[in-house]
């Protein structure tokens, strides 16, 4: 295959690269055109967005550069929740970031680097690939989350995710250089031939420290330590960032690993993947109670989410890998929409508030935030009819169909733990009398886009179900 | 037969969602007139279905079907059980915006948002046809009444609103699992289709228990029923009277639809779980009734009682049993309904529901006296009203199954007989030892409206319940026949062809059950 021809398929990164790199010559020679700088970002994401469609509609299900990238339907439906994930981040930090006296226009290069490091990660055919992409987003990531840098939390928030950050990827690449030894190969596949039959202890090893590793980026318990610390401390669009196309990207990867190089060896990882996804479900519900910070309840929401979305890998089959995209699907616009609420959490002398104390009452002062607010957190819960609701039962319903019964009466069981702390959430807002600091909505661009994202969770969300069913099922079959 | 005509459910469910999100954007006033006239029209074409309802005609009518979400159809359709369970519900809700005409007057929109709401996902539970249209339906009830008893209810309203909501939600989370692996087996979410499906024994008796779960606690059945007194007495009147009126129906309602022709084997496997719990909580919660100082309370555990008595009947298994058990919750809901709206009336006058600080108001209070003696001897199920006819049936039914259960459970009307007659003495009669309860001014028009078509609904169903029997005998039958193979034996040895007992026999059995029947037509 030419060089041409592998370029063909990697257009998206290409023109993302570019693009990168002269908004970096732009931060370079102004570096107050954050604004400008971001418009631009969010244009080019957009132009690689179309190609990502253009590869969707054409069906493209090929490998580029001998075979150490792919370019299938299952990762450009990634690609396109990345990308939105990353445009959604770049249209609403702006005013943030200037209120917090951080606004840079290194700020929309880092996101770009960022999702193209993602792009790589969910398009990787090669271990090798799969480092590359991974870091590339881990290093642009440590740097978002310290980008308020006078600010001592966000500063705290960087180091710790870069300290964590760095150790996964040591286990992880001690994982990757055993599969290596043993396997003979880098590339998915050839592992995936390896791996059949009896495999040796070496291998095992193998599996369970890339699964680790990735679990980390995944920020799946017992790997889910760094989220609340790092959640909390990045400034709110980073985190709203953070909790959404990472995520995607993580486990769009993991299903790939998983599926493509251990896809024979369903035993050994299949109980990894379960325990994983109980531990988060139920870590992430009991650990989200008693938090007063909400950036924090919400972080550790992502952790119970992403076991959700893990009892979908745990069935191992086409039916679950499609309804782990739905859900991510939602998730994002979920997750995405309760973050830029909280953006809109601002006092009346222009500071950001984010604990329990301050949205007492916002019925009351904000009645459209807070019903916004309670949508996306009834969402969250999965509570019908919103449509949270559907991500869980695509998920619960390939569970059932893989005969994982007990997995998935002990999963939705433990939902109910979860609903509590989104209920908190409802009746802080609701039932308690108001505390009155939030200031009136003055930023139509988060509440455009907050009511929007909102509308998707509304009952109205469902007339989606046929289009994304579709979408996925063509992901997931690309995959098997 | 109305296929081809208007989407009537539809737009029965279309009404009080719009005018729900009307409310939403006006003020006080216009969205109380807004909801009264939403829930109104509601009741108009509600009658207008009952009317064209064929008792004679398709199982299924007004049946609607859109594949608009994928996997969920937006299946509709009724028969004669679901039409009276959405008249119950058409009926009770103008009602309920009346109670809360005066009683609330903070964030009214959306009061009325929450209750126009909630009326549209009752319909729909009863309407559903599709497993998932069902569920949605069913869970998504559990957010307006969080709101309503937690925006407008008492002093531990989080306390109860809470127990609510987790209570019921963790009840059906088992349930959608069990629905999910019916689904997959079955490879169909078509109600219809589902109840001529017949699951493997074995698995049949795990998807009881899941479905049971849920509805067991939606009923409410002794042990889990504690989140009703709770919810009740916290959430303002009309919440109470929709949540006694009409969502514990949606157990008695899951049992009949689902739990019974889906898995008949299972279901009469569970029989003497069924009787027990019903068995214990007959007495138990009556004797908890007897005690309590608190009116709310005092009819919220009478509740428990009364459905109780509802799930004797629907595992008699056979018709007369189901049939009470379905005018028991059609009654219920129209006894307790008005009983709650009773409370409401001197509780907006003087605010306590305790007992002991009324007393003697048939002496100043005339009219609300005796409108509460009526509700409060059909509540005790005195002939000539609804409460009679359903219990006698149901309890005549379970008499062929279990003569034990039948004994026990008939304990319920004697004891609720007590209870309702002590309340009604302490509150009605006796001396007027309080000067502020003495100086209540008798109900008016308002509230005369609110109570009087209840009242009048309560008698037509004692005395002529054949109108209600009508729409509901052959569903009955369906589910009777459906389920015939599993039936039980009778603990009762007939002795049927014993010449020593012949003296004592008018005619041969079948007259006999003719005549049961036929003694309240």
């Amino acid at each position: 295959m030419d060089l041409n021809a592998s370029l063909f398929l990697v257009r998206p990164e290409v023109i993302l690269s570019f693009s990168a790199l002269a908004l970096l010559l732009l931060a370079a020679w102004r570096s107050d055109s954050g604004r400008l700088a971001s418009i631009l970002a969010v244009t080019a994401l957009f132009g690689a967005g179309a190609f990502v469609v253009d590869f969707m509609a054409t069906g493209t299900d090929a490998t580029a550069f001998d075979g150490l990238i792919g370019n299938d339907a299952f990762g450009n439906f990634a690609k396109l929740l990345i990308y939105f994930a990353a445009a959604i981040s770049l249209m609403i930090a702006p005013r943030f970031l200037e209120n917090a006296g951080a606004m840079r226009a290194e700020y929309p290069v880092l996101i770009l680097l960022a999702a193209i490091g993602m792009g790589i990660m969910v398009s990787a055919t090669d271990l090798v690939t799969l480092y590359i992409g991974l870091e590339l987003n881990s290093l642009a990531a440590y740097v978002l989350a310290s980008f308020a840098r006078y600010d001592g939390r966000s500063a705290e928030a960087g180091l710790k995710y870069f300290v964590l950050g760095a150790l996964a990827s040591g286990i992880l690449l001690f994982g990757m250089s055993l599969l290596y030894g043993f396997a003979g190969s880098t590339s998915f596949s050839a592992i995936g031939t390896a791996l059949n039959g009896d495999i040796s202890l070496g291998m095992i090893f193998g599996i369970v420290f890339v699964l680790s590793g990735l679990a980390f980026k995944i920020s799946a318990a017992p790997f889910h330590m760094w989220t609340p610390d790092v959640y909390e401390g990045a400034p709110t669009p980073v985190t709203a960032f953070f909790a959404s196309a990472p995520k995607v990207a993580a486990s769009v990867l993991l299903i790939r690993v998983v599926i493509e190089a251990f896809g024979n060896e369903a035993m050994v990882w299949q109980q990894i993947v379960i325990v994983v996804a109980l531990m988060s479900i139920i870590i992430g519900a009991v650990g989200a109670i008693g938090q007063q910070n909400l950036k924090r309840l919400l972080a550790y929401s992502s952790i119970n989410n992403i076991g959700f979305i893990l009892i979908g890998l745990a069935a191992g089959t086409e039916q679950g890998v499609a309804a782990m995209l739905v859900y991510l699907a939602i998730y994002v616009a979920m997750t995405l929409g309760s973050f830029i609420v909280l953006m809109q959490l601002k006092a009346r002398d222009g500071s950001y508030r984010e604990t329990f104390a301050d949205i007492a009452g916002l019925s009351k002062t904000r009645p459209a935030l807070a019903a916004i607010f309670a949508i996306f957190m009834f969402s969250l819960a999965g509570i019908p009819p919103l449509f949270g609701f559907w991500g869980k039962l695509v998920v619960f319903q390939a569970a059932v169909a893989a005969n994982l019964l007990p997995l998935a009466v002990i999963g939705i069981a433990a939902s109910v733990i979860g609903a509590f702390y989104y209920l908190k959430v409802v009746k802080v807002m609701y039932f308690d009398e108001p505390a009155d600091v939030i200031a009136p909505a003055d930023d139509a661009v988060l509440s455009w886009t907050g009511g929007i994202l909102a509308i998707t969770q509304s009952p109205l969300g469902y007339l989606a179900i046929p289009v994304l069913a579709a979408l996925s099922a063509q992901a997931a079959r690309a995959l098997f | 037969m109305n296929a081809a005509a208007l989407p009537i459910i539809s737009i029965m469910l279309a009404i009080p969602m719009v005018a729900a999100i009307a409310c939403l954007f006006v003020r006080a006033e216009t969205a109380r007139v807004l909801a009264l006239g939403a829930t109104l029209l509601n009741l108009l074409l509600g009658a207008w279905l009952w009317v064209s309802y064929d008792p004679a005609g398709a199982q299924w009518q007004f049946v609607e079907s859109l594949q608009l979400f994928g996997p969920i159809g937006w299946k509709l359709g009724i028969d004669g059980i679901s039409l009276t369970l959405i008249m119950l519900s058409v009926f009770l809700m103008p009602i309920c915006i009346g109670a809360s005409w005066h009683a609330i007057d903070k964030r009214v929109g959306e009061y009325m948002a929450a209750f126009l709401l909630m009326e549209t996902l009752m319909i729909g539970v009863f309407a559903a046809q599709d497993l998932l249209l069902f569920y949605i339906f069913f869970e998504a009830g559990l957010i307006p009444m969080y709101l309503i008893i937690g925006i407008w209810g008492g002093a531990e309203r989080i306390y109860a609103s809470y127990k609510f909501f987790l209570y019921t939600l963790l009840g059906s989370v088992v349930m959608l699992i069990a629905m999910l692996w019916m689904i997959q087996t079955a490879g169909t979410a078509d109600i219809p289709t589902l109840l001529n499906t017949d699951f493997p024994v074995e698995a049949q008796k795990w998807l009881w228990l899941a479905f049971f779960a849920s509805f067991a606690v939606k009923m409410p059945m002794w042990p889990v029923h504690t989140w009703l007194p709770d919810a009740h007495v916290q959430a303002p009147t009309a919440g109470s009277v929709i949540l006694a009126g009409v969502l514990l129906k949606m157990g008695g309602y899951g049992f009949l639809r689902f739990s019974l022709p889906m898995f008949p084997e299972a279901s009469a496997d569970f029989i003497p779980l069924v009787f027990g719990l019903s068995m214990v909580a007959v007495v138990y919660t009556s004797l908890v009734a007897l005690v309590q100082s608190d009116m709310k309370k005092l009819i919220a555990y009478s509740s428990v009682a009364h459905m109780a008595i509802v799930t004797v009947g629907l595992f008699t298994f056979n018709q007369q049993g189901i049939e009470g058990a379905i005018i028991v919750m059609l009654s219920h809901g129209l006894v307790s309904g008005a009983l709650f709206l009773c409370v409401g009336v001197i509780y907006d006058r003087l605010h306590t529901r305790e007992i002991s600080r009324y007393g003697g108001l048939s002496i100043n209070m005339p009219k609300y006296a005796l409108l509460f003696m009526l509700f409060t001897m059909a509540s005790v199920g005195l002939p000539g009203t609804s409460g009679f006819v359903g219990e006698f049936l149901s309890l005549a039914g379970a008499y062929k199954v279990s003569t034990w259960a039948t004994l026990i459970a008939t304990t319920g009307i004697i004891l609720g007989a007590g209870y309702m007659l002590y309340l009604y003495l302490r509150i009605a009669f006796g001396e007027q030892k309080n000067a502020d309860a003495a100086a209540m001014s008798d109900i008016d028009g308002r509230e005369m409206w609110l109570l009087a078509p209840i009242a009048a609904a309560v008698l037509w169903m004692g005395v002529y319940p054949e109108s209600f029997l009508a729409p509901i005998r052959r569903d009955v039958a369906t589910i009777v026949e459906r389920i015939e193979r599993a039936a039980p034996a009778g603990d009762s040895k007939l002795k049927a062809n014993d010449p020593t007992t012949a003296k004592y026999r008018v005619g041969g059995h079948g007259e006999e059950k003719n005549k049961a029947e036929g003694s309240h037509h």
